[in-house]
């Protein structure tokens, strides 16, 4: 939508469309085609999320009819049993809660590498930097998984030993039975994987920035650190929370790495550095082979809570990007 | 292009490593199985029937229906591994030749079964034998015994520490620490679970209240791990640990298993030999050849160890389309045989004591 409206303005400067940002275009026989096939790709996706969201509420209606808890506040999940009791609460927490960490662990890495590739790193090192970022994207979960069950959680053990002695203070880092395979556990191998797309995207951003202005900037005597400050990042700015709502994405529909990381302790704790926890992605990866009919209604149906969180937190990004887009 | 090229290259190394570990990932560990083992003497009969049910029996299935392949050029049996209710269900609804089920037919099961079969009884004929192991981690500590109350408080989180009175009431020789005890369940549902916290309910109702399940009580607490790879991953990782699995995993892992005490008052390690000892002193409760078995957790019989799983082919006794039935026949003739029994040790469970396998072996020869 954003890129529409971009194209409007763009052709309203030119003096070509009209106002709307609508029509754009000579009337031409290409023009034509291509509208016409820019138009059905986007009603194609429109009606493939259409799809998903029919299906997911279709298959988790008759679940959630024999639910016998309040599908929405309860913290136990237990579709299978003899009258079924599950609830989303828990599972809604942890995939909010490591999510949210995981971005705020990746962002700032992401964005510092971007900036380094971009503007301090030597030309040669950087092209090179760049696609070892991208390939921690081409990892398969499964292997982050792995490495973090048989490695990171050990050496983890010892951090969040650590956190808990010095900063138990603070309610997060508090509580008992402190272990390696915890909510910060997985947040951190989740910021892992989310930091590729966040950096390569803000990359592609910090390269959209004007030359004119950077240059200005420096024919004022600005430093690079003021380039930086004064140019680069309010320009990039909606760039960067777009990207940032992405890495977001893959992190709250993460699911191997997820499973295989967390301890599926019960209940909603705060304590970030207990053992425990469980996300809506991880908890259908594990439930599903045993799953009964109404199990699997009900997990289709944790499906469709992720699909609105993701739809809600899209959607919120989306406003705060088109508030703040004096750049653009 | 340099570049590229060499990070190609470094892509196909993780790519390939991804693939090699996530193979280790797997439930299914039907590795060691030879030619040798290829069935001489069956009845071959060729081929194709479906069978439906329990998934804790679905390695012993399937190395059985590939050796029985090997021998018998033309024979397939599809084992769908859709859990013990799915699998009766499909079997009352005539969908498929046989079921597997962790548990006998209840009455009214056994009534729709009849149906089905054209009037004719349904048998529960028991086939695979799945011992549970109880592992723990804790330096030190070899042969750790426990009786089934402190095994419950253990589980209920109601024991906290390894040092605690009651686990040193029944380790009168051991040094215990003082660390704290961390239980580790399956995250995902499982029939050893089911098994695991059956017996629980059956031998310490004081201490363990819960209904035996796939899924992990979630008032009980611990920390659960995903599929038996897993739980032994984190066991390993965590002193003070403690869980539990089948047998094949804390042998081919040489992992700490503790002495369980039977209904006799013996400290019983884990073994083929002890699980047979325990499956002598289950009783019949099916009538002739159904072979419906109560298994008694507090058996008394010299040298059993008490938790064990036991899995049924549910069978018509007659009245199956007649090629069909001369499949099922000869298949579980060779699944009861001794070759078919041997098979089971190489795929993690238990053979089926002699004098159970000779009933099994009478009961097959009587389908029709």
């Amino acid at each position: 939508m954003t890129s529409e409206i971009d194209v409007g303005s763009r052709a309203g400067v030119k003096g070509g469309g009209d106002i709307a940002g609508r029509r754009i275009g000579t009337g031409r026989r290409g023009d034509q085609v291509f509208a016409l096939s820019a138009r059905a790709s986007g009603i194609l996706l429109l009606a493939i999320m259409a799809a998903i969201g029919v299906f997911l509420v279709w298959r988790a209606i008759p679940a959630l009819q024999a639910n016998e808890a309040n599908f929405l506040t309860e913290e136990e999940w237990n579709p299978n049993a003899t009258p079924p009791v599950f609830g989303i609460a828990q599972l809604a927490f942890g995939t909010l809660m490591s999510s949210f960490l995981a971005l705020l662990m990746a962002t700032p890495v992401a964005i510092g590498i971007a900036l380094f590739i971009s503007f301090y790193a030597p030309r040669r090192l950087a092209a090179g930097l760049g696609y070892l970022v991208d390939l921690l994207a081409a990892v398969p979960s499964i292997v982050y998984g792995l490495w973090g069950l048989h490695y990171f959680n050990t050496k983890m053990d010892d951090v969040g030993r650590f956190l808990n002695e010095y900063f138990g203070w603070i309610p997060l880092f508090g509580g008992d039975s402190v272990g390696g395979r915890s909510l910060l556990t997985a947040s951190v191998i989740l910021a892992i994987m989310i930091l590729p797309i966040i950096s390569s995207i803000t990359r592609e951003v910090f390269l959209q920035v004007p030359n004119a202005n950077v240059e200005a900037a420096l024919a004022l005597g600005a430093t690079r650190w003021e380039v930086i400050k004064l140019a680069v990042l309010p320009f990039g700015r909606s760039g960067m929370i777009s990207a940032a709502m992405l890495g977001l994405g893959r992190a709250l529909g993460e699911t191997i790495a997820v499973a295989m990381v967390l301890s599926t302790a019960a209940g909603i704790s705060i304590h970030i550095l207990k053992d425990g926890g469980n996300t809506i992605a991880a908890n259908i990866a594990n439930s599903f082979a045993e799953a009964g009919e109404t199990g699997r209604g009900a997990l289709i149906a944790s499906g469709l809570v992720l699909f609105v969180i993701t739809l809600v937190v899209n959607m919120t990004a989306r406003a705060i990007v088109a508030r703040r887009k004096e750049f653009v | 292009m340099k570049n590229g090229s060499r990070l190609a290259a470094l892509g196909g190394v993780f790519v390939a490593g991804a693939l090699a570990l996530s193979a280790c990932g797997s439930d299914n560990n039907t590795g060691g199985t030879s030619a040798s083992n290829a069935p001489s003497n069956v009845d071959c009969v060729k081929g194709t029937v479906n069978a439906a049910g329990a998934s804790s029996q679905k390695n012993a299935i399937e190395e059985w229906k590939k050796l029985y392949a090997q021998a018998c050029a033309g024979a397939t049996l599809n084992y769908n591994p859709a859990g013990s209710g799915a699998g009766i269900q499909a079997f009352t609804a005539g969908q498929v030749a046989f079921a597997g089920s962790d548990s006998a037919l209840d009455p009214e099961e056994a009534a729709k079964a009849q149906q089905r079969c054209q009037g004719n009884p349904a048998w529960n004929l028991p086939m695979v034998v799945g011992p549970v192991a109880v592992i723990y981690n804790l330096q030190g500590v070899d042969g750790l015994q426990l009786k089934p109350a402190t095994l419950a408080a253990i589980f209920a989180g109601k024991i906290t520490k390894w040092n605690d009175p009651k686990i040193a009431a029944d380790n009168p020789d051991a040094q215990l620490p003082a660390t704290d005890i961390k239980p580790i369940h399956r995250a995902d549902e499982s029939g050893t679970t089911e098994n695991f916290t059956e017996y629980l309910g059956a031998v310490a109702k004081d201490e363990w209240k819960w209904e035996a399940e796939k899924k992990w009580p979630t008032e009980a607490g611990g920390q659960g791990a995903p599929k038996s790879d897993g739980v032994v991953t984190v066991l390993k990782q965590t002193q003070g640990g403690i869980s539990y699995v089948e047998m094949s995993f804390a042998k081919k892992n040489s992992l700490q298993t503790a002495k369980i005490q039977n209904g006799a008052g013996e400290f019983v390690d884990v073994s083929e030999q002890s699980v047979g000892n325990a499956l002598d002193g289950a009783k019949q409760v099916g009538q002739g050849n159904d072979l419906a078995l109560e298994l008694d957790y507090n058996a008394k019989t010299p040298g059993a160890y008490p938790i064990f799983l036991v899995t049924y082919e549910v069978v018509c006794s007659k009245g199956l389309p007649a090629e069909q039935a001369e499949f099922v026949k000869a298949f579980l003739k060779y699944t009861a045989s001794e070759d078919g029994q041997k098979v089971l040790s190489n795929v993690g469970y238990a053979p089926l004591s002699p004098g159970l396998a000779a009933k099994v072996r009478t009961a097959v020869e009587a389908l029709s």
